[in-house]
């Protein structure tokens, strides 16, 4: 009887069009999950089909089903224990023979399967025809011809599932013939496993005897663990390998693969049909010029350098566009909210610090996209071929650039999928050293902050600094694995064989998911974590405050200094008491805001009342002589204004001194001097460990605390720029310790799941070290040169 | 006259057959399961910049090797005639 339900397994080879068959089949009813216990990401998507509701899994690309990297055990774990109705392997009509040998590997298993012959048309265009319907006989599988990127063949795909999973076929693992001499040591084996009774019916007893003479480690263990089987498996094992090593001077797990491809090309053999013998193909023709040994390198930098200005122009009037509507919404509380905690826990803790976050949502969408180019054409496969013996000589693999490329290797990624971009390399050394060194890459979080220390301090040609700052992470990155590699991480290379898959137009629906996943992921981010620290950090910078006492003395001040203007010759006349100075200094702030945005005199007010004239006589009835201006009250306005802003900015010093952050940062002041950092650095690059945003919102929410009352407003990198306090060498000073110092506490997590909380622990120390190394050396010798002090 | 040398002694766009995979453990593996065996037709199709990896042309598809991988694959060759 038919279930209602179905679980389908989706697989195949890497390249093959699993994904866009993925995405042709449930459409946007699919989300990302995690397998238990590992973070290989799991795609889930759901479709209802002839009165059925099938999930589909998607699982992780695999060449092989053997248990060497993380992506093929949790394939393989998955089909074992979860038992899907059907299992579909998308296979690459171009490339038969090396596809099948997956699919030859899931009828080992026993899996119910079919294959979906994919990519027929371009095997077309190769001169390449397949006789599916001979196929599927020689394989005793069903086939359906597939065209994914066109939709061709996925209802078909689907009617062949339901009929296939409303027979309920079993798990009958059928295996080929892998010649006399391993034919019979498998019989001897699954004999013995039989008759331990090993592990009930969870693994088909052939398969695991065809795994034991691989020398898969996973089941070797498995066997080890039953001591009824494990003498005689392991005896039969080891004669076997000894004989085939004097017969045939080959290992067992080379005669199965051989006897494998054997038992395809037989088959291939009377089903495909090529008609041209001329295998130059375009993608041939692109790599001669793209992988050239000269024009290649040069065109690849030009390729990335090209992905900048890309990104730059076109998020930069989008960027403009958010920050505006983040100024309207945050004047627009201001004045609805009155004053108070709740009105500033809003503007100052949320909208200031998820706002400086979702600013650079274009920036990191844009990027992402120019990424999802890169991997979906298979340029990013010719990057790892072409820079692969540069980051062996650092100890690590060419795939090790992928993963520092999404961390922000060209600026902008995130360390996060970065970290589990690791997972396709498959020594645990290079793996857990790439893992280490990603942190130090230049992520989308890193972003603001170098875009405001850049805008205020280098002004002159920002991508050309943005470039530098990128190629110096790349340096500290490389020679940190380096050192890696030849100290805690010491060990052997591993295998590079890899595919160059053929240059494919990216298909729109494909980029826009991927860059909308990865978007939406630091979106997330911003809506969760960033908006709990920002309101954390408010909290922090603003409790518990200035004493009764100390607030009463500032009060006391402001007093004296109003009460010594207020008695001012030119003044008494005009601005009579304290109410009245308060409505000039009211309309002097919006005057002089307007101003700021307006240039016209059509602001000038009415003369009316003293207030009005006071504000004319200040701000437009301007002195003919500097004599002239003596006495009156335009210079008695601008003094006081002036001692006023003394106080408040003194009052504000130490009411954020006096707060939790201020006493942290005031604490780390001993350690950070030397790199010309002062408490409210400290604050912002605490807050960073949350997440690396979170600096430039601190910076915001502290220079904008510091001169809330200050009628200028203008942009935190301008009030950088004019603060006397700060100088070129800090501002470098600070980009090289943010570029290097603890990764945030999300990626922390992800290298933790990703390797141990030994190495999660160790990645915090190690770049702390670096980074307060690095800092130091590079300000004190600024300092002791005179570099932009 | 027919030779068998190493995947490494080939020059740029040489062709050959593969001979023997002597490449044992994970990186035979690896290298079989990408579809470099015994009997399989390859062409060399390029060095990258540093002159490793090296790309090899099978009939499908292109796979890179680095240069001691590729020492693991002995090929069958056209030895020049002299």
């Amino acid at each position: 009887m038919a279930a209602k339900t179905l679980k389908i397994a989706l697989s195949g080879n890497p390249n093959a069009g699993k994904t866009t068959i993925f995405n042709a089949i449930t459409g946007a009813r699919q989300h990302i999950a995690n397998y238990p216990g590992v973070t290989v990401e799991k795609k889930v998507g759901h479709v209802r089909h002839r009165g059925f509701d099938i999930e589909v899994v998607d699982l992780p690309g695999t060449y092989s089903l053997t248990a060497y990297s993380l992506e093929e055990i949790v394939a393989r774990d998955f089909l074992v224990n979860e038992k899907p109705d059907v299992v579909v392997d998308i296979v690459d009509a171009s490339n038969l023979d090396r596809n099948l040998y997956l699919a030859l590997q899931f009828r080992e298993l026993g899996a119910p399967l079919i294959l979906a012959l994919n990519m027929v048309d371009v095997a077309e265009a190769r001169g390449i025809s397949i006789e599916e319907e001979r196929l599927s006989e020689l394989l005793e599988v069903p086939v359906v011809p597939t065209v994914a990127r066109s939709h061709k063949g996925i209802d078909a795909l689907l009617d062949r599932i339901v009929e296939v999973a409303a027979q309920t076929p079993p798990w009958t693992s059928s295996l080929i013939s892998y010649g006399n001499d391993i034919d019979g040591s498998l019989n001897e084996i699954e004999e013995a496993i039989l008759q331990g009774d090993f592990h009930g019916d969870t693994y088909p007893p052939r398969w695991l005897a065809l795994k034991c003479l691989e020398g898969d480690q996973q089941i070797l263990e498995l066997i080890q663990k039953n001591s009824d089987v494990r003498s005689d498996v392991e005896e039969v094992c080891k004669r076997i390998a000894r004989h085939t090593l004097n017969t045939l001077e080959e290992e067992p797990e080379g005669i199965i693969a051989d006897h494998r491809y054997g038992y395809i090309a037989g088959v291939t053999r009377k089903v495909v049909k090529r008609r041209i013998e001329s295998r130059l193909n375009i993608s041939d023709q692109i790599d001669r010029v793209l992988t050239d040994r000269l024009i290649g390198p040069l065109l690849m930098i030009g390729i990335l350098y090209g992905i900048y200005e890309f990104t730059f122009w076109a998020s930069e009037t989008p960027v403009e566009v958010l920050a505006m509507v983040f100024g309207w919404l945050k004047s627009g509380v201001s004045a609805v909210l009155p004053e108070g905690p709740i009105q500033s826990m809003i503007v100052s803790g949320i909208i200031d610090g998820v706002g400086g976050v979702l600013g650079f949502v274009p920036l990191i969408m844009f990027l992402f996209f120019a990424i999802s180019v890169m991997e979906d054409s298979g340029y990013l496969a010719r990057v790892a071929y072409m820079l692969d013996r540069v980051l062996r000589w650092f100890g690590l693999h060419g795939n090790s650039v992928i993963a520092l490329l999404i961390s922000g290797g060209i600026s902008g990624g995130c360390a996060v999928p970065g970290v589990m971009a690791t997972r396709t390399l498959r020594d645990p050394k290079e793996r857990i050293a790439t893992l280490l060194v990603v942190p130090f890459m230049n992520c989308g979080a890193k972003l603001p902050l170098f875009g405001l220390l850049i805008a205020a301090f280098f002004k002159t040609g920002e991508a050309r600094m943005l470039f530098v700052f990128t190629l110096l992470s790349w340096i500290f990155a490389l020679f940190a694995a380096k050192i890696l590699r030849a100290t805690v991480l010491r060990g052997p290379k591993t295998p590079f064989v890899m595919e160059l898959p053929p240059y494919r137009a990216p298909t729109f629906k494909g980029l826009l998911i991927h860059t909308w996943e990865r978007t939406w992921q630091y979106i997330k981010k911003a809506g969760t974590v960033i908006l709990g620290i920002s309101i954390l950090l408010w909290a922090m910078m603003t409790y518990p405050g200035l004493s009764q006492e100390r607030v009463e003395y500032f009060e006391g001040q402001e007093k004296q200094v109003q009460r010594a203007f207020l008695s001012h010759p030119s003044v008494q006349p005009l601005v009579p008491d304290v109410r009245a100075l308060e409505e000039l200094d009211r309309l002097a702030a919006s005057l002089l805001q307007s101003s700021a945005e307006d240039d016209s005199g059509s602001l000038e007010p009415k003369k009316g009342n003293g207030v009005s004239q006071a504000l004319h006589q200040i701000f437009f009835a301007a002195p003919s002589s500097p004599e002239e201006a003596e006495g009156t009250i335009r210079t008695a306005y601008t003094d006081y204004r002036s001692r006023m802003k003394t106080l408040q900015a003194a009052r504000q010093r130490e009411a954020l001194l006096s707060t939790v952050a201020g006493s942290m940062g005031r604490a780390l002041e001993r350690f950070t001097a030397p790199l010309g950092f002062d408490y409210r650095l400290n604050v912002a690059l605490v807050g960073g460990f949350a997440a690396k945003e979170v600096i430039v919102s601190t910076l915001g929410t502290a220079y904008s605390l510091e001169e809330a009352e200050a009628p200028e407003e203008g942009s935190l990198s301008r009030r950088l720029r004019n603060d006397p306090a700060w100088n070129p060498l800090r501002a470098f000073a600070l980009i090289l310790f943010t570029m290097l110092y603890v990764p945030c506490f999300v990626t922390v997590v992800s290298i933790r799941r990703e390797s141990s909380w030994k190495w999660a622990g160790f990645s915090i120390v190690f770049n702390l070290v670096v980074a307060y190394v690095v800092t130091l050396a590079v300000y004190q010798t600024g300092l002791a040169l005179g570099i932009g002090v | 006259m027919k030779k068998i040398i190493k995947m490494r002694e080939m020059s740029d766009n040489q062709s050959g057959k593969i001979h023997r995979v002597m490449a044992t453990g994970e990186m035979g593996r690896r290298i079989r399961e990408m579809g470099l065996v015994q009997g399989v037709a390859i062409r060399i199709q390029g060095r990258a910049p540093l002159k490793d990896p090296v790309a090899v042309r099978l009939t499908d598809c292109t796979l890179t090797l680095r240069n001691n991988e590729a020492d693991g694959v002995l090929v069958e060759v056209e030895a020049p005639t002299e």
